[in-house]
């Protein structure tokens, strides 16, 4: 069964927005409702249109990388960035801050829970992308078979 | 002190290139140990003993405090006198073989187990060499891991002693706890008392008579003679088995009063020393023979060191060097007849003596040491604990003795039955004829004739060996006194015990023929090898029925047990005493009341379906009904996460579902009975529940607190986020730590299924 057309050019036109929210929503979570947990997850369900409309061809297409590095990549990031003030003598999970001056987006205020954040929003994708990987083998497509869609 | 044990390591990579040298580069080791232990005997024989501190867990007050004190003086020369020995025999007895690598190094990291076993005076420290002797005891009679008869030989000697060794942990720790210290000399010097000092104190001895093989936990050291020759010699004549005994000697003196102590210690000890001397007399394997006869010896031991008088742990001090010296020699005369005959049977072998003259010699006198024969160590050994046991002022003195001269007897029978039984000419020899028996070389002899020469040496010379025994017994127990070795103490009861001992051996020699034929008519007794067998079939038995029980296979069974445990457990103390709120608002806005009857109208339609699909759908409703909730009550980012993982668990149920059948199984009306009054109770209770927490609140809220920190402390305005990331972000790495653990379980999913499509047709 072929999925629609339309469902096909919809989720086409929205990928990329939705990943541009998901980070939005990394970003802001510090200040607004968001932050890594469900930027990655948005990210995810991103994913999982595409899986639904393309099959795996289609998420594989989307991020070329193998998930499990992703998965370590986001730990490693969150593990060092709470580790790292007890280098500099601090506290475990110590914050610093700091205001940055970016273009077009003006003054920004920049915390270091940012890339514990960054690592948390990793794992969770990498997480989803997996599962959709390892789940996800014989759905949609031109193989696709069951009711879905 | 500690050099000693690193050098085990190190030889461990070492000994994989040197081939056929490699036991004779092992046995420099034990030679430096033995060179350093006498350069030290000055200083200890003072009274002076030698304490190292190596700070190991000093937060916890743990520290290998290692201490070389007369007693641990003789255990030293013992291990590294013997070590070399054997080591130097490994080289003959094993040849060339790719495994001895790992066998020289096993053997080597034993030795310095050993030693720190000794010379530890920290419980726990004690505990962990105990423990690594354990293990490399394992490895070492598992060496010939072909054989089933090796491995199972192996696994029972590690979970006798294991346990044993567990149950004197145990001991160990209440002790250390009643003393207010770990340090054993410092325990020993103010013992504590009391009923749990009792307790702590049978839970020791436990642990010690496992690894001395005493009666009813003797069964493994028989079946360990499936070990190489050496390794027999070595661990389970001269050595390990003596750890217990160690144990046993350290604390008798100062303990020996308590309630439990003597029971225990005498009833084993005694009870071994029969037992091991019967069954001796019955084997037809020179090997085994010497392993009955090693567990009769132990239970003397046990006995001596064990009753905590100054002379009975004199006597102790000497028949351990004693047993050492004539066991191990006994044990490697064994291993060169096995070498050179291939067969250890007695029943095959006869007239050894005429091919083998030198080994038929040394053997004799060994064997008349074991058999307490004058004018050997043997004999003046078995005199002291006569006159030891005899001596003392215990109960049941006259019953102790008894024991004693008939374990003698039977010693000296045995040992008759080693000697004749190997070189005799008591029986036509059934060997293949024609089969000629080599000469061994003089140095694979070398071995056995040292210790041979300790055992002449000490007998004829007691004042060569006297200041060790005498050092080793007054580090236990000051009230030693001036007591000497001497082969002559004079016309007193000793002797005559003595004398009645060697008539009732020598009767028992010239009747053997009789007393087999009656031992072999008479049903063998249960043994404890087989009551071991019976306890670890039926314990597998068990864990196979308790696991076919509990681990039924089926998903619903698994959910009911889980679901009833959350309701009868919070339930109960629901039920007990909560205080319920006192007024409860119906809704705050009439938008709840319309998300209420969605998410009840779903959840009661998701229970009607009868396709999986359209079930996964209305649960997903119900779930969206929730984010609604959450929006109403002012929690945005709850509300965010609830929703897209909503979406994302449908799109991942339907990837599963596709797998599965469209339809629900049709069950039983009874199993569904029985879901649905689950499912209610479990509803029930949450409804319960939820009331009462909110009831529940005495303390402001932490959230309070979050509120005003969030801005000013982390720079945050999202409380929710700063919380994560921040206040309590050692939680959430834990999270997407398990996260991770997780997503490698969906790659484990995904292979097996893999796998599972390549093996269809």
């Amino acid at each position: 069964m072929k999925p629609s057309l339309i469902l096909d050019r919809c989720v086409r036109a929205e990928f990329h927005t939705l990943l541009l929210i998901s980070v939005f929503l990394l970003l802001a979570g510090h200040n607004q409702p968001g932050g890594g947990f469900v930027g990655g997850l948005v990210a995810g369900a991103a994913l999982a249109l595409r899986l639904l409309v393309g099959g795996v061809g289609e998420v594989h297409q989307a991020i070329r990388l193998h998930p499990l590095p992703i998965v370590g990549g986001g730990l490693l990031l969150s593990g060092a960035t709470a580790l790292a003030p007890l280098v500099a003598g601090g506290q475990l999970l110590e914050s610093a801050k700091a205001t940055l001056s970016l273009p077009l987006l003006g003054t920004v205020p920049v915390s270091s829970t940012l890339a514990f954040d960054v690592g948390v929003y990793l794992v969770v994708v990498g997480l989803v992308l997996l599962l959709l990987r390892s789940l996800g083998g014989d759905v949609g497509g031109d193989d696709a078979e069951g009711d879905e869609g | 002190m500690a050099i000693h044990l690193f050098g085990a390591a190190v030889l461990l990579a070492l000994a994989r290139r040197l081939g056929v040298r490699v036991f004779l580069t092992a046995a420099v080791v034990p030679a430096i140990v033995l060179v350093w232990a006498i350069s030290q005997t000055g200083a200890v024989l003072d009274g002076d003993p030698l304490v190292e501190t190596i700070r190991w867990a000093p937060g916890l007050g743990l520290d290998i405090r290692l201490r070389l004190d007369g007693f641990a003086l003789l255990f030293v020369l013992l291990v590294a006198g013997v070590g070399v020995l054997v080591f130097t025999y490994s080289r003959w007895y094993l040849g060339d073989d790719p495994r001895n690598g790992r066998l020289a190094a096993t053997l080597l990291t034993f030795a310095g187990s050993m030693l720190g076993l000794v010379l530890a005076d920290n419980l726990l420290a004690l505990f962990v060499f105990w423990e690594l002797t354990t293990v490399t005891s394992f490895l070492l009679i598992g060496t010939d891991d072909t054989k089933p008869s090796a491995r199972s030989a192996a696994l029972q000697a590690l979970l006798t002693t294991g346990v044993g060794g567990l149950a004197m942990l145990a001991g160990f720790v209440l002790l250390g706890q009643q003393a207010g210290t770990f340090t054993l000399s410092e325990i020993l010097a103010s013992p504590p008392s009391g009923t749990v000092t009792d307790i702590a104190l049978v839970l020791v001895l436990a642990g010690a008579l496992t690894k001395s093989a005493q009666a009813p936990f003797h069964s493994w050291l028989p079946r360990a003679m499936a070990a190489p020759t050496p390794v027999s010699a070595y661990l389970h004549s001269a050595t390990m088995v003596k750890a217990g005994i160690y144990v046993i000697a350290r604390f008798a003196p100062v303990f020996a009063e308590t309630m439990p102590w003597r029971p225990i210690v005498l009833t084993a000890g005694l009870a071994s020393m029969l037992i091991g001397g019967y069954r001796a007399l019955r084997q037809h394997d020179l090997k085994l023979l010497l392993a009955f006869g090693t567990v009769s010896q132990l239970g003397l031991l046990v006995v001596l060191l064990g009753l905590g008088t100054a002379q009975a742990t004199f006597a102790g001090c000497a028949l351990l060097l004693a047993h050492a010296a004539f066991k191990a020699a006994l044990f490697l005369v064994v291993g060169v007849i096995d070498h050179q005959t291939k067969t250890r049977d007695i029943r095959v072998l006869s007239g050894l003596a005429t091919e083998l003259p030198a080994l038929a010699v040394i053997a004799a006198i060994s064997a008349a040491s074991m058999a307490g024969i004058p004018p050997l160590l043997g004999f003046i050994a078995k005199e002291l604990a006569l006159e030891g046991v005899t001596a003392t002022e215990v109960p049941l003195r006259v019953l102790i003795g008894g024991s004693v001269v008939i374990g003698g007897m039977l010693t000296f029978a045995y040992s008759a039955r080693f000697q004749l039984g190997a070189f005799g000419r008591g029986r036509p020899a059934r060997r293949e004829t024609g089969q000629v028996i080599e000469r061994p070389p003089v140095a694979f002899l070398a071995p056995a004739a040292a210790l041979t020469a300790v055992t002449v040496v000490g007998g004829f010379f007691p004042g060569a060996l006297d200041w060790l025994v005498r050092a080793g017994a007054a580090s236990l127990d000051d009230r030693v006194g001036d007591a000497h070795l001497a082969l002559w103490h004079g016309v007193n009861l000793a002797l005559v015990l003595s004398a009645v001992t060697l008539a009732g051996g020598l009767t028992l020699v010239v009747t053997r023929r009789h007393l087999e034929r009656l031992q072999f008519s008479l049903p063998s007794a249960p043994g404890a090898d087989r009551a071991y067998d019976a306890l670890v079939g039926g314990l597998l038995q068990g864990a196979a029925a308790v696991t076919g029980f509990v681990q039924s296979g089926s998903l619903p069974v698994y959910l009911t047990v889980i679901l009833l445990t959350v309701v009868a457990v919070p339930g109960a103390a629901l039920a007990l005493g909560t205080s319920w709120p006192s007024s409860l608002t119906f809704a705050h806005t009439p938008l709840q009341i319309v998300i209420g009857v969605v998410s009840v109208v779903a959840a009661v339609a998701a229970c009607r379906q009868t396709r999986r699909f359209s079930a996964v759908l209305l649960l997903g409703v119900v779930g969206y009904a929730m984010a609604g909730l959450f929006v109403l009550h002012g929690a945005p980012d709850l509300a965010l996460t609830q929703l897209v993982v909503e979406t994302l668990l449908i799109v991942l149920f339907m990837l599963v579902l596709s797998r599965l059948p469209g339809e629900f199984p049709t069950r039983s009306r009874q199993s569904r009975v029985v879901a649905a009054w689950v499912a209610m109770a479990v509803a029930a209770f949450v409804f319960a529940f939820s009331l009462a927490a909110t009831a529940a609140r005495r303390e402001d809220p932490v959230s309070n607190a979050y509120l005003e920190r969030a801005y000013p402390e982390a720079g945050g305005r999202n409380v929710v986020n700063v919380v994560l990331v921040d206040f309590r972000g050692l939680d959430t790495l834990g999270e997407i730590a398990v996260l991770a653990v997780a997503a490698v379980g969906a790659i484990m999913l995904g292979r097996g299924r893999r796998r599972e499509d390549l093996d269809r047709p």
